[in-house]
């Protein structure tokens, strides 16, 4: 049933897509078609990591009010991308060959949130509020260092960070999207393959230590394969807060069920599906550019009172 | 007394420190340069800084919760939206014109704010700055979002991110109504501190609860409109004074409202010569320094806080 219902979202976003690329086709063809599929690929990038990445956070958080981007890793990853212009200089940090550098990005983050979020989500997993309050404030912390040591940089330092950070949909670089095409889904397949642990991870350390499980070591996976995710998603458009939390309470409801295995794939296409449709709408008939980011954080916003406000009376 | 000392002492340094640096040096026309630029940034970061703090405590003893204040309330950004509102329709209102906008939307936004908390269970007390930090994002999106189709977005900049660079004789005195405010404040001290045991114990004191609310209110919103179209937004002034001094200090109002000013103040100057010199000659927001220290102190709170304190 749940199945059934993943793949007729898999279809609708073929649809879609379809429509994108194809709406008011005119000569030159092939340049209007290149320009439209890089926007295309980016779209569903980010859609899909962004969406992924949530459900896996939720999970390992055991909260569902929590995403990525509300505890500050983006600002995390743009922090990190900073301070190694700030090392090596506008120069030497863009010398080195965007793959190897985003292993290293990636690597690096993973390691700096297993260190944060691991101590933070071992600590305070009794007191979930605390925990989400800590977590957006330490987001304002790690934004607020990004834009302080940004504003430390020589001017043409910056204008690399702002490059790498700020890239819109509009304008990817098709080598840069290629490459997080191939990290994504290798993260997917992983994330996949261990679905059913992150199920039983889903039910509580406690629980899931009792049922055999070695919760941590699945917890610190997860947390690495969601900081590839996230890295993706930054990298290619930077952040888009609530994103997540709208793709992740959606999929919950379309899908009903709570295995890992139908959750991921249908949380990845309904970001992307988020993601294509709001920029379609805007774009092509509303003729309205970039206003998409801010209408889903419009839309993620209410949808996170009200998911506080019902979570309170019940 | 010996404390009243000290914090003047510091006060008084950080004052001749705030005076003495900035990109241009003292020459012969240097009585000009203090009249015209160093004193009026100085005394509008104090005022700023004063005004925050101060309405800061408001707010807390009216949620009852020591974690919010009027930036985690979506005032500044229902500010801003009445802002917008007016440079789109009446460009050309005067000054006064557009405080009392910004004044009105900003306790529109705060009415709003506290219907929301209402319908929150008290026992839960980080949960108020969560829907607070949300609430203010819902309105700063439809305030980008009318701010992006009508190319307004440098205003939006401007009051997102306050700095003192722009602060110069002629361009600050608004602030001054914030020491009107201030005493009014301490005048009615003893009640605002009533309003913070809730609405029961406060009306069977004797207190007229919702008249008090109200006034403490708009007082809020007068000075977030002021500090706000004139220097723009800051971050957590209003949260780390109160707190910073009420743990020291204890929470009788009438003796510490002058103290918790003068934190405030102390703070945002220290945040404006911090942003001055960590990259001298050039200058980082006041706003940035701000936010970073009060994150940091905001999470020191959350932590060292007994779990499920009365907030």
């Amino acid at each position: 049933m749940a199945e059934r219902r993943v793949l007729w979202l898999g279809l609708a976003l073929l649809v879609l897509c379809g429509a994108f690329l194809a709406w008011q086709l005119r000569a030159p063809l092939g340049f209007i078609l290149g320009l439209r599929a890089a926007k295309l690929g980016a779209l569903v990038c980010v859609g899909a990591a962004t969406g992924a990445a949530t459900v896996l956070f939720q999970t390992v958080a055991g909260n569902r009010l929590l995403t990525p981007g509300l505890v500050g890793f983006d600002a995390l990853f743009v922090l990190m991308q900073t301070l190694l212009v700030l090392l090596l200089g506008g120069i030497g940090a863009a010398a080195i060959p965007t793959g190897p550098r985003f292993l290293m990005e990636v690597a690096a983050l993973g390691a700096a949130s297993v260190a944060l979020f691991g101590l933070l989500l071992r600590r305070d997993a009794r007191d979930i509020t605390r925990m989400i309050l800590t977590g957006i404030i330490l987001g304002v912390l790690l934004r607020g260092l990004a834009s302080m040591v940004q504003r430390l940089m020589d001017p043409s330092d910056f204008a690399v960070v702002q490059q790498a950070m700020f890239a819109s949909f509009g304008r990817v670089d098709p080598q840069q999207l290629m490459f997080s095409a191939v990290v994504l889904l290798a993260a997917m397949a992983v994330a996949l393959r261990m679905a059913p642990a992150l199920d039983v991870a889903g039910l509580g350390r406690d629980t899931a230590r009792g049922l055999g499980l070695d919760h941590d070591r699945v917890v610190m996976t997860a947390l690495l394969l969601m900081a590839a995710m996230v890295s993706v998603s930054t990298a290619l458009v930077g952040p888009i807060t609530f994103l997540g939390l709208l793709t992740a309470s959606l999929a919950r409801q379309v899908t009903g069920s709570h295995r890992h295995a139908v959750l991921l794939p249908a949380a990845a296409i309904l970001g992307a599906l988020i993601l294509v449709a709001g920029q379609f709408l805007f774009e092509r008939l509303l003729g309205s550019q970039s206003a998409l980011a801010v209408i889903v954080e419009f839309f993620g916003g209410l949808v996170f009172l009200f998911l506080v406000l019902k979570r309170r009376r019940r | 007394m010996r404390l009243w000392t000290l914090t003047f002492a510091l006060l008084a340094a950080l004052v001749v420190v705030s005076l003495s640096l900035g990109a241009a040096s003292f020459g012969d026309d240097a009585g000009w340069l203090l009249m015209v630029s160093r004193i009026p940034r100085t005394a509008a970061a104090l005022l700023a800084g004063a005004g925050l703090a101060l309405a800061g405590v408001v707010v807390q003893q009216v949620v009852q919760n020591r974690l919010v204040e009027p930036s985690l309330t979506g005032a500044p950004e229902a500010s801003m939206l009445g802002l917008l509102a007016v440079t789109l329709i009446a460009p050309g209102l005067a000054v006064a014109g557009k405080m009392l906008i910004a004044a009105a939307s900003a306790l529109l936004g705060m009415i709003g704010y506290l219907a929301l908390a209402a319908r929150l269970p008290r026992e839960d007390p980080m949960l108020l700055p969560i829907v607070g930090i949300v609430y203010g994002g819902i309105i700063g999106a439809i305030c980008v979002y009318i701010a992006w189709a009508t190319d307004l977005m440098q205003f939006l900049g401007a009051w997102q991110l306050g700095e003192f660079s722009g602060v110069m004789i002629g361009r600050y005195e608004w602030l001054w109504a914030i020491a009107a405010l201030a005493v009014l404040l301490y005048v009615i001290a003893d009640r605002i501190t009533i309003l913070g045991l809730g609405e029961a114990q406060a009306r069977s004191l004797g207190l007229d609860y919702a008249q008090t609310r109200a006034l403490g209110l708009v007082v809020v919103s007068v000075i977030t409109a002021l500090v706000l179209v004139t220097v723009g937004g800051f971050p957590f002034v209003g949260l780390v004074a109160p707190n910073l001094i009420a743990r020291w200090r204890g929470d009788n109002l009438r003796a510490n409202l002058p103290l918790i000013a003068v934190g405030g103040a102390i703070l945002l100057l220290s945040a404006d010569i911090i942003g001055r010199a960590i990259r001298y000659p050039f200058e980082i927001p006041a706003a940035t320094v701000v936010a970073v220290f009060g994150a940091g102190v905001f999470l020191w709170l959350l932590h060292a806080a007994p779990a499920r304190r009365h907030g």
